[in-house]
């Protein structure tokens, strides 16, 4: 919201520069955004008296005038339609500087013109090019056109929280301030001038829907003329943003800046049955509004209507049948109270926000309809050169309770941590407008004004003496700590897991948990939550795996260039089940690209590929302590290569996945050998050993035993292994792959594999004799197992 | 043998062994000239041996001056080849040279993204402070995201940050408040949570990212002040920003706490004087705050005037953005490494 200084001045006096009034402001829980100077876009232009006007005697639509300061006179070429003598104009002499060009004594068509008169425009006051821009007799000649205008200003961009409708008006910012400072509150002027004529007579409201409109108020304007609003007027609303129309729209817009109350005129001739009914409209209802849209309406919203039907949807936009035009004569002028619940609901459902519908929403002071109704019609008596008729017509329904608030002032100093003395209360309370009454020592009654509706229990009232304290005076205290807690298991193992990752390469990303339809599709997901309202189809989705925005990563990278990437993500993916809300599970993804060891000048770099992400997987099992149980079965999932796609199994269970990008899929994305893996984490999560148990070393030196063995192509080493581990080799410690090898000069269709038997005797060294009886078995189990040793 | 014949024999010998010992370069033609001399067959060796021919009474002359010349020899020869020894093990080093301006061999270590980093620089303070750590759900209930913090429907507050929504009832929470809600009420007071996530809001620009993620802080006991939530965050934006980064309270509004307050920090790049970061202003808004309101209390049964407690919530990015002069939220999502490499 716009504050101009120059206003808020006429309510309180504002010593500080505008920069300093904005602090404290800030300060006090009012937030100016911004401070802005404003000022005329022109320089050099007085008040001049026109003299005399004779024709130009090379042109019809010219004129020449004579045009004195005061002190010099000047002749000009002036062609506005208004220009008569002895008027007092905006005079741009030689030397003067226009938003547009540069004034210097030149001569149009033949004639000398000494300076120029400006219009409106000229001077980019306003849109009106109509004819020059005519004075006040009061002008003072020669004087400073900026000047007397009052053109150099400074505008506070104020943003009140929520909860303060109380200063969306230039009224309430300089209440607050008067507040804040301690000083006092001009009301704004009402000079009302009421005509015999009652306003009985012309008006009857009636209020159908007390709950959403508790009050009412209406006056009775005739013999208005419309026209442009004062230059002054114009200039204010332009500046806070609102556009001039004419003065009797301007005039409730004027208002409704000024002290915060939305106000409607209606064309009084356009109403039908001099009567005002105000109620809800019915489902399906339509209404065309003053923007000229047509709405559709709910049962609840509410509709101000006449004696026939809808003339306004109440607290939000009038209609474009009664609104004001040129020819109205005679005018009604609404000044209401509508419930704040109201209508924020019909501005959710109507989807349409107004100045107006923003005050109300946020809350106007019921107490206000009354007062804003005679300032509005005392300036339409004063501009629009309107009559008003006696009295006003005030239906209040449902006047609003101020609830009294007890405050314990001992209380409100533990809450705070603050020494308040009564003294300081009362003088705080008072310069808030609040009543306040003794009950006993040190508690108080406390009556907010009708304006501070937030303030409804003894913590608000706190914080405004908090606030009046001013918060810099709030001391900084350290609580009683209370023992210090223990980290959760989950955050212990993604620490780790972290840690983990980050010494084996790889870089964590972060990426958004919103996926596009397309990439879910091409990844082959099935199953997934879906935005009612995302911001766009590519972010409409909540990812099932972490595995499509590690890719997009890549991708992303890989068009800038860089093509060896080690990254993950230790994030939530979501999954749907049966509740209402989706199963968030914490997963590890892990993307390799490119080279894994990267180049040096001495060695070349050396790529990612499956056993590497595998080893890195093994590393991670075996800090968590679950190596021995984790196991790798081949897998083919839709994403991943056909024939290098493994599934992560716990003790059996499915808990993860690896291997490599399908090809088809590296073809579509434009990358190359993308290696992927994802686990998810709930199983770990109780894994992680607090306290490890010392096994003592060997004390004795083992030995070792290789054998070949030849298989078919088809058999997994993990079958070979199992058939070892179950044939209980004596003194067998561990075994380890030394070899795989296919191709010449193995037959075809053939697979050798070396495993070297670690074998151990804890309390003294081993036999030969005893190794190769391990051995023998070995090869035993091997051949009953149905294949053959290599020598 | 003539005592004249021996002596010349001496004197010539030792000329020529010493003589021989200053050509040498290295030690095996140092080895051939001791087995020359000094060998079985070696000159001096003979040389000796033929002392049994000399008369009798020169014998203990020549001798005498045969050993000394020997023992000379064989030092100088021992002297010699320590040092030809120095010098073949200082031109083997001299082989193993190196240029070491050459770069080092990069070895594998990657890093935690800059938002983890941050966050978990903040948790690490107020956990030294007691705060327990919670998580909780980023898909959550109306009621926990709104309802119980006291925003019902239609309330101005929802205005304040625009939803994503699964249906009427089921949303992105917008912030991390939701686990105030949460963790009171499956904990008895006292409460000392803080707990880090990503929150979700519809907007996107070069400040604003539909995903972000905020650091919710509750602390709930008998005797909790306001004057204990400003001591708790000074203490913190004192041990996060540095010590000569000054720290302010300002009132504000949420419709959860009461009194509430926006916290501001002295701006970290113009210390104060003005700068297009903190809009000319000297200050940088960091995180919001305030007592806890009574009608949350109720909704978690808890009694407020047995129990109070106060309530903190930051944006992470943001304060990342202000610590490492960061200027475009999007580039903590986007993951380009040469962005990740930096931190």
């Amino acid at each position: 919201m716009k504050v101009p200084i120059s206003w808020l001045r006429e309510f309180v006096e504002v010593e500080e520069d505008p920069y300093k009034l904005g602090e404290i402001l800030t300060l006090g829980g009012i937030e100016v955004e911004e401070v802005q100077e404003v000022g005329p876009s022109f320089k050099g232009v007085i008040i001049g008296k026109v003299l005399r006007v004779w024709d130009h005697p090379n042109a019809t639509k010219l004129k020449l005038c004579e045009v004195i300061d005061g002190e010099r006179s000047f002749r000009v070429v002036c062609g506005a339609p208004n220009l008569q003598e002895g008027q007092k104009v905006a005079f741009a002499p030689p030397g003067a500087l226009l938003p547009k060009m540069q004034i210097e004594a030149r001569k149009i068509r033949g004639e000398l013109s000494e300076g120029m008169i400006c219009s409106e425009a000229e001077l980019e006051l306003s849109e009106d090019s109509s004819g020059i821009m005519v004075l006040s007799e009061e002008a003072p000649l020669g004087g400073d056109l900026a000047e007397y205008l009052g053109l150099k200003d400074y505008i506070l961009e104020v943003s009140p929280t929520p909860n303060r409708g109380d200063c969306l008006s230039v009224f309430g910012i300089a209440r607050e301030i008067a507040a804040l400072k301690g000083i006092p509150l001009k009301e704004p002027t009402i000079d009302l001038k009421e005509e015999e004529v009652d306003v009985k007579e012309f008006i009857r409201v009636e209020i159908e829907a007390p709950e959403h409109c508790p009050r009412y108020t209406a006056r009775y304007l005739f013999e208005v003329k419309v026209g442009p609003s004062p230059l002054w007027m114009r200039l204010r609303l332009s500046r806070c943003g609102m556009r001039p129309i004419n003065n009797v729209v301007d005039i409730t817009n004027y208002v409704m800046l000024e002290l915060g109350q939305p106000l409607h005129a209606f064309d009084y001739d356009k109403l039908r049955g001099k009567k005002i009914v105000v109620k809800l409209a019915k489902d399906g209802d339509r209404f065309t509004t003053l923007d000229g849209k047509q709405r559709v309406l709910d049962g609840q919203t509410l509709m101000i209507c006449d004696a026939e039907g809808p003339v306004a949807i109440g607290g939000i936009m009038g209609g474009l049948e009664s609104e004001i035009e040129e020819g109205t004569k005679r005018v009604l002028l609404e000044s209401a109270y509508f419930s704040p619940e109201s209508i924020r609901r019909s501005v959710r459902f109507l989807d349409l926000n107004t100045e107006a519908s923003l005050r109300f929403s946020r809350g106007v002071d019921p107490e206000l309809s009354p007062l804003a109704s005679a300032r509005a019609a005392s300036l339409m008596t004063k501009y629009a050169g309107a009559k008003l008729a006696k009295g006003i017509v005030d239906v209040y329904v449902k006047p609003l309770s101020r609830d009294r608030i007890l405050m314990d002032l001992n209380w409100a100093e533990d809450f705070l941590g603050l020494k308040v003395s009564e003294e300081e209360f009362l003088n705080y309370l008072k310069r808030l407008g609040m009543e306040v009454q003794k009950t006993s020592e040190r508690k108080f009654y406390v009556i907010p004004p009708s304006f501070r509706f937030d303030l409804k229990r003894e913590v608000d009232i706190a914080e405004e003496i908090a606030r009046l304290k001013g918060y810099e005076n709030i001391p900084e205290t350290l609580p009683q700590l209370l023992p210090l807690p223990k980290e959760s298991k989950s955050r212990d193992l993604e620490k780790r897991l972290k840690e983990i990752m980050v010494g084996f390469g790889f870089y964590e990303v972060i990426t958004y948990s919103f996926l596009s339809p397309r990439s879910l599709q091409a990844f082959g997901f099935s199953r997934f939550l879906k935005l009612l309202n995302p911001l766009s189809e590519e972010m409409s989705l909540m990812r099932p795996s972490l595995i499509p925005g590690l890719v997009e990563v890549a991708r992303f990278n890989a068009n800038r260039g860089i093509k060896d990437l080690r990254i993950f993500e230790l994030r939530k993916v979501f999954l749907p089940q049966d509740d209402k809300l989706p199963k968030e599970e914490k997963r590890l993804g892990v993307l390799l690209m490119g080279e894994f060891y990267p180049s040096w000048w001495q060695k070349k770099g050396e790529k990612g590929d499956f056993f590497i992400l595998k080893g890195c997987l093994e590393g991670i099992f075996k800090e968590v302590g679950v190596l021995e149980k984790v196991s790798f079965a081949p897998v083919q999932l839709p994403y991943l290569h056909p024939f290098q796609g493994a599934q992560v199994e716990l003790e059996g269970i499915k808990i993860g996945v690896l291997g490599r990008l399908n090809p088809d899929l590296e073809d579509l994305l434009e990358l190359k050998e993308v290696y992927i893996a994802e686990l998810s984490l709930e199983m770990l999560f109780g894994t992680l050993k607090e306290v490890k148990t010392f096994k003592p070393l060997p004390k004795f030196p083992g030995t070792f035993r290789d054998i070949s063995v030849l298989v078919e192509e088809e058999v997994l080493v993990q079958e070979l292994l199992e058939v070892l581990k179950t044939s209980d080799l004596p003194h067998l410690e561990g075994m380890d792959i030394i070899d795989c090898y296919t191709g010449p000069p193995l037959p075809t269709g053939k697979k050798n594999i070396t495993v070297r038997l670690f074998l151990r005797v804890p309390e003294r060294t081993i036999t030969d004799d005893e190794a190769d009886l391990a051995l023998k078995k070995a090869i035993e189990a091997i051949k009953k197992a149905g294949w053959s040793i290599r020598e | 043998m003539l005592v004249r014949e021996f002596e010349e024999e001496l004197k010539k010998l030792e000329r020529e062994a010493f003589q021989s010992l200053e050509e040498v370069k290295d030690i095996g033609a140092l080895e051939e000239l001791r087995v020359k001399f000094l060998g079985r067959k070696g000159r001096l060796t003979l040389l000796l041996r033929s002392l049994k021919d000399i008369p009798i009474e020169e014998r203990p002359r020549l001798g005498d001056l045969s050993n000394r010349i020997k023992t000379l020899l064989e030092e100088e020869i021992e002297r010699k080849r320590l040092r030809l020894k120095e010098e073949e093990k200082a031109r083997a080093l001299w082989k193993e040279r190196i240029d070491v301006t050459l770069p080092g061999r990069p070895i594998l270590r990657g890093k935690l993204h800059v938002l983890t980093q941050v966050m978990e620089e903040i948790i690490d303070i107020f956990v030294s402070m007691g705060f327990q750590v919670y998580e909780g759900p980023e898909v959550e209930l109306d009621y926990y995201n709104f309802e119980a913090l006291n925003i019902p429907p239609d309330h101005p507050a929802r205005e304040m940050n625009d939803t994503f929504y699964f249906s009427q009832e089921v949303l992105l929470r917008t912030h991390t408040s939701p686990m105030q809600i949460r963790v009171m009420e499956k904990e008895k007071p006292p409460v000392q949570m803080i707990s880090p996530g990503p929150v979700y809001r519809r907007d996107a620009d070069i400040s604003h990212s539909p995903m972000f993620h905020q650091i919710e802080g509750l602390w709930v006991d008998k005797e909790v002040t306001f004057a204990h939530l400003k001591g708790t965050l000074a203490y913190f934006v004192k041990e996060f920003f540095g010590k000569d980064i000054r720290m302010r309270f300002r009132p504000s509004y949420f419709p959860f706490t009461e009194p509430s307050a926006e916290v501001d920090i002295s701006c970290v790049l113009c210390k104060g004087s003005g700068c297009p970061t903190c809009k000319n202003t000297g200050w940088i808004e960091i995180l919001g705050c305030g007592m806890v309101r009574p009608e949350v209390f109720q909704a978690v049964n808890y009694d407020f005037y047995q129990w109070r407690g106060y309530a903190f919530g930051m944006g992470v990015e943001r304060i990342a953005m202000i610590r490492h002069g960061i200027n475009d939220i999007r580039l903590f999502f986007q993951n380009d490494l040469r962005f990740l490499d930096q931190f």
